[in-house]
């Protein structure tokens, strides 16, 4: 789809993240690397806990420290080096070249302000418009996603509105100083599976008329299928996998992605009698502070040998721009 | 609209709470061994059997129980609560005198409480283990632990007895005339130690609660929203954070009028404050029971129309119980 | 990242899980908190000395013993001695057992209420929580102070009026948590499983949903001490209290006008209720952090 070869909007290498914890220190991000082209939606999917929002928050400079800490690495936006970036500077980037939207709708929301308010403050604050000019942007946003009589709702407060509406306040909110990289941080998980359907298609949508750069963050494989033109598989806070989402879906390399991929029948698009036997990935992420030297996913892999143990794999290309860190994937490769 | 309607129902709750307090006073006043006629009789250095016949007919006291329930209810509505046997003058009279100063002291102990209360929590809450959110938890335990009299006496000893920049009693020197810009200045003078010491208790009481209510909107995920959109920490703390915060301290400040009410009762009689504390002490101990209850009454009229205010405050900072039927 | 604990021990497996008895835990909790064992060794050593106090001393509390306002430390007085030229120390130490004893009998009081108004209405629901939260609400519109005082003054200063009188007016709090309490609780499924098991409701009431909705009683409780502790001294410095038994805000009420001159004969009776209240609210946190092991560590 979206290769043609142009310099990167946002570049993420070899991040490291480390949090302070009561069982001493975790490495949350493990050497992260992600580069991303105007116009792409990359999809990043793991189990909870292997790092994916940590890497959102570390691209919006928002992780807490303490207890967190950015043990090195560079984020790169349009070639501007963020981690280093004054506060000053972080916050006229956050909210106006790069957004978030988040998990939780209902939460996510201030419940003592209307709707309106919020999405104007975004813009009072980026583009220094006044507040009736914002206003007037609130409203055309909430347009934009498509809720309905939204002269009156941009008055209304978050408690009057339904998750699904919620979360297009959010996405409306995220988009009103069209940014040019939007973070979707599981923002279809708490919704009913008809309202997801409807966010994602309004976010193709914005997508086609704004150009802009997403990053889907989630654990649902239809999601990735439905959205994104490339892939990142994460586990316990490493990039273990990453190709296109051709790729990634009809020829998963690496054991867990493997794994992953036939945990949900329907993307397999086999006739139904040749539909292999429905797997589960036995055992759960180990502990991010006891990780030990080998590969991480070692204990619940059926492909296990005696180097994963001792050594971690490195990524190399299976084939062109797919990239997998797996020993038995390199040897099969090499044999 | 929603809100008015919902005022509309409070205020005919408010009017029933308040018919209760005046059965609640006239059944206090049947329990009270002896009646008006020997109290009255008492004071005129006694009297026959026909006289009090008499002074009991005239009180009504000779018709049956509901019938003297109904006619005192009557009449306490009417803004009638009788006449004082002390100071011989209309109840109504007396109390409408010392109310201002009562209100006004109370008040500013309220809004110092609230205000400071919140501000100390709110700072304390953005660094949890550093040393000025300890000294909030130490302060909230002295303000909490000590008698609200005994810190006023304490600030006496700082203010007065040391400093020598605030007055020791009263509300304004009697020979200065009222409504000049003179009379407010020393008003406001006297105002200072009443109201601190009144509100030290409560800016204790508040700024626990405000800490932790901060902390819990600190992790919130509408902060994470906030920042997310590239907002300044100030904005993040005292826009979206901060407004959430004092609901939970408007709340319990309503809830606790009453209780703010007894401590400026306290504090008027240690600085002398010509309020309704001080002239309910002194109806107390000369035993003038139509003061007594007309001040009972009256403070139970002052704390239901506190109430329905913050009730309303609440529901116009907070949208989410704006239009719910229970506050 | 930081609630990895539980799942640790299951995947691990070789970690040992020991179960601690509640009561220990909360022992074990209790004692970490410094200032809540101090406070609870300060406040064991106050209650002894109200009970013992009077064998410490051959003086009597009410006997003048030397000139009035005479400052502390001079000729023997420790604390000094009041307008009227009695010792503050022994007032003090005599006054320990009425305000400690009013507090305590006036916080049972106010428990007893509370604890019955609030378990009737969150167990019951409907008009009868209806019913009982009017009448607390009605209670709640009467300033506490006020109201307590009218009653002492209307009927006779003594300490059985002193206690009623602060029992009677303070309960709407605890009613209104022990009602939150019993309301959550009755909800539980051990509580549905009783009941369908056809307990009676006093059953249900004391012996299944009472124990569980303890841990914040108890905390309440020791708080409600404290407050009564304050009232009864605001009472007593307002002179209404029994004029023959010394209380620590008696002391400081019956010096106030001699203030100025005198500042002991009236710091020091606060200090004791101060130092009281203050360990009673120690102890309440410490046994608040102790029942919600969890809290603590944010």
């Amino acid at each position: 789809m979206n290769t043609v070869p142009t310099a990167p909007l946002l570049e993420v290498d070899n991040l490291q993240v480390e949090f302070k914890t009561r069982r001493g220190i975790a490495r949350v991000l493990d050497g992260i690397s992600l580069s991303l082209s105007a116009g792409e939606t990359l999809g990043i999917v793991g189990e909870s806990g292997c790092g994916k929002s940590m890497t959102a928050l570390s691209i919006m400079g928002l992780v807490p420290q303490p207890p967190g800490r950015i043990a090195g690495g560079e984020i790169k936006l349009s070639g501007e080096e963020l981690l280093g970036a004054t506060e000053r500077r972080m916050r006229q980037i956050r909210g106006n070249e790069i957004s978030m939207i988040f998990q939780e709708p209902m939460t996510s929301l201030n419940p003592v302000y209307t709707v309106g308010d919020q999405i104007a403050e975004t813009v009072i604050e980026h583009e220094g418009l006044s507040s009736h000019e914002a206003m007037n942007r609130a409203t055309e946003m909430l347009r934009a996603v498509k809720i309905p009589a939204p002269e009156q709702r941009v008055r209304e407060c978050p408690h009057q509105l339904s998750g699904g509406m919620r979360q297009r306040v959010m996405i409306a909110m995220a988009l009103a100083c069209r940014p040019q990289v939007l973070i979707a941080d599981e923002p279809t998980t708490a919704l009913d599976v008809t309202v997801q359907a409807q966010v994602f298609d309004l976010l193709k949508d914005l997508q086609e008329i704004s150009k802009t750069t997403i990053i889907l963050i989630t654990h649902d494989m239809g999601a990735i299928a439905e959205m994104a033109d490339r892939v990142a598989v994460m586990y316990a806070g490493r990039i273990i996998e990453t190709g296109s989402v051709q790729d990634i879906l009809r020829d998963p390399q690496h054991p867990y992605t493997q794994g992953l991929i036939s945990c949900v029948p329907h993307l397999v698009r086999d006739p139904p009698a040749e539909r292999p036997v429905l797997l589960e990935i036995p055992g759960v992420v180990p502990p991010l502070t006891d990780l030990g030297q080998g590969c991480a996913f070692e204990p619940r892999c059926a492909r296990s040998q005696a180097r994963c143990r001792t050594e971690k794999p490195k990524s190399r290309e299976t084939t062109s721009d797919h990239l997998c860190a797996c020993w038995a994937v390199e040897e099969e490769a090499s044999a | 609209m929603q809100l008015l309607s919902i005022l509309v129902q409070r205020i005919g709750y408010a009017v029933a709470l308040l018919i209760a307090v005046i059965i609640f006073n006239f059944i206090l006043l049947s329990l009270v061994p002896g009646d008006i006629a020997e109290t009255l009789a008492g004071e005129a250095g006694g009297a026959s059997p026909e006289v009090m016949e008499q002074i009991r007919k005239s009180y009504g006291l000779d018709q049956p129980f509901y019938v003297q329930l109904f006619n005192y209810v009557t009449r306490v509505l009417q803004g009638d609560l009788g006449t004082s046997y002390y100071f011989n003058v209309p109840v109504t009279e007396l109390i409408l005198e010392r109310v201002g100063p009562t209100l006004l002291l109370v008040t500013t102990a309220l809004l110092i409480a609230i205000v400071v209360g919140t501000l100390l929590g709110v700072i304390a809450a953005q660094n949890p283990n550093g040393w000025f959110s300890h000294l909030v938890t130490i302060l909230a335990l002295v303000g909490f632990s000590a008698p609200v009299f005994w810190t006023a006496f304490m600030l006496i000893v700082l203010f007065v007895s040391i400093l020598g920049i605030l007055p020791l009693t009263g509300m304004v020197n009697p020979t200065t005339e009222s409504g000049t810009l003179k009379w407010y200045l020393e008003v406001a003078h006297h105002l200072v130690l009443p109201s601190l010491s009144l509100a030290s208790v409560y800016v204790a009481q508040y700024s626990r609660l405000a800490r932790a209510s901060m902390m819990d909107i600190l992790g919130s995920d509408y902060i994470r929203t906030a920042r997310a959109k590239g907002l300044s920490q100030r904005k993040v703390i005292y826009k979206h954070g901060l407004r959430n915060a004092v609901i939970p301290v408007i709340t319990i400040a309503g809830l606790q009028f009453s209780y703010i009410f007894s401590g400026a009762v306290v504090i008027e009689t240690v600085f002398n404050w010509p309020g309704l504390g001080t002239l309910a002490l002194d109806a107390i101990l000369r035993s003038d029971t139509p003061t007594i209850m007309g001040i009972l009454f009256f403070s139970a009229l002052v704390v239901i129309v506190f109430n329905l205010l913050t009730d309303m405050a609440c529901r116009i900072a907070d949208p989410r119980i704006r239009s719910s039927r229970n506050a | 990242m930081a609630d990895t604990s539980s799942d640790e021990r299951t995947i691990t497996g070789d970690v040992k899980v020991t179960i601690e008895h509640p009561f220990t835990e909360f022992l074990r909790m209790y004692f970490k908190n410094i200032a809540a064992v101090l406070a609870f060794i300060c406040f064991t050593v106050i209650v002894l000395v109200a009970i013992l106090g009077p064998l410490l001393t051959d003086l009597d509390p009410f006997r003048i013993v030397w000139m009035p306002i005479a400052p502390p430390g001079q000729d023997g007085f420790l604390l000094g001695t009041d307008s009227l030229g009695r010792s503050i120390a022994v007032q003090i130490l005599y006054g320990a057992r009425a305000s400690l004893a009013v507090g305590a009998a006036a916080a049972a009081i106010t428990l007893v209420i509370g604890l019955l108004v609030g378990s009737l209405a969150g167990y019951y629901r409907g008009w009868v929580d209806e019913a009982l939260m009017r009448v607390t609400e009605f209670f709640q519109v009467l300033p506490p102070l006020l109201l307590s005082m009218v009653l002492v003054g209307l009927f006779s200063p003594t300490l059985q009026t002193v206690v009623f009188a602060i029992g009677v007016v303070s309960w709407t709090g605890v009613a209104r948590l022990a009602r939150a309490e019993f309301m959550k609780i009755r909800e539980l499924e051990y509580v549905k499983a009783a009941r369908s098991i056809g307990s009676k409701d006093a059953r249900i009431i004391w012996r299944v949903i009472l124990p569980n909705a303890l841990p914040p009683l108890i905390v309440t409780a020791a708080l409600t001490v404290g407050a009564a502790i304050l009232f009864e001294a605001a009472l007593s410095f307002l002179g209404l209290s029994d004029p023959n038994i010394v209380s620590w805000g008696k002391i400081i009420g019956d010096n106030r006008d001699y203030f100025l001159e005198a500042p002991w004969t009236v710091i020091f009776p606060g200090l004791a209720i101060f130092v009281t209240v203050l360990c009673i609210n120690l102890i309440g946190d410490g046994l608040n952090d102790a029942f919600n092991p969890k809290l603590r560590e944010r």
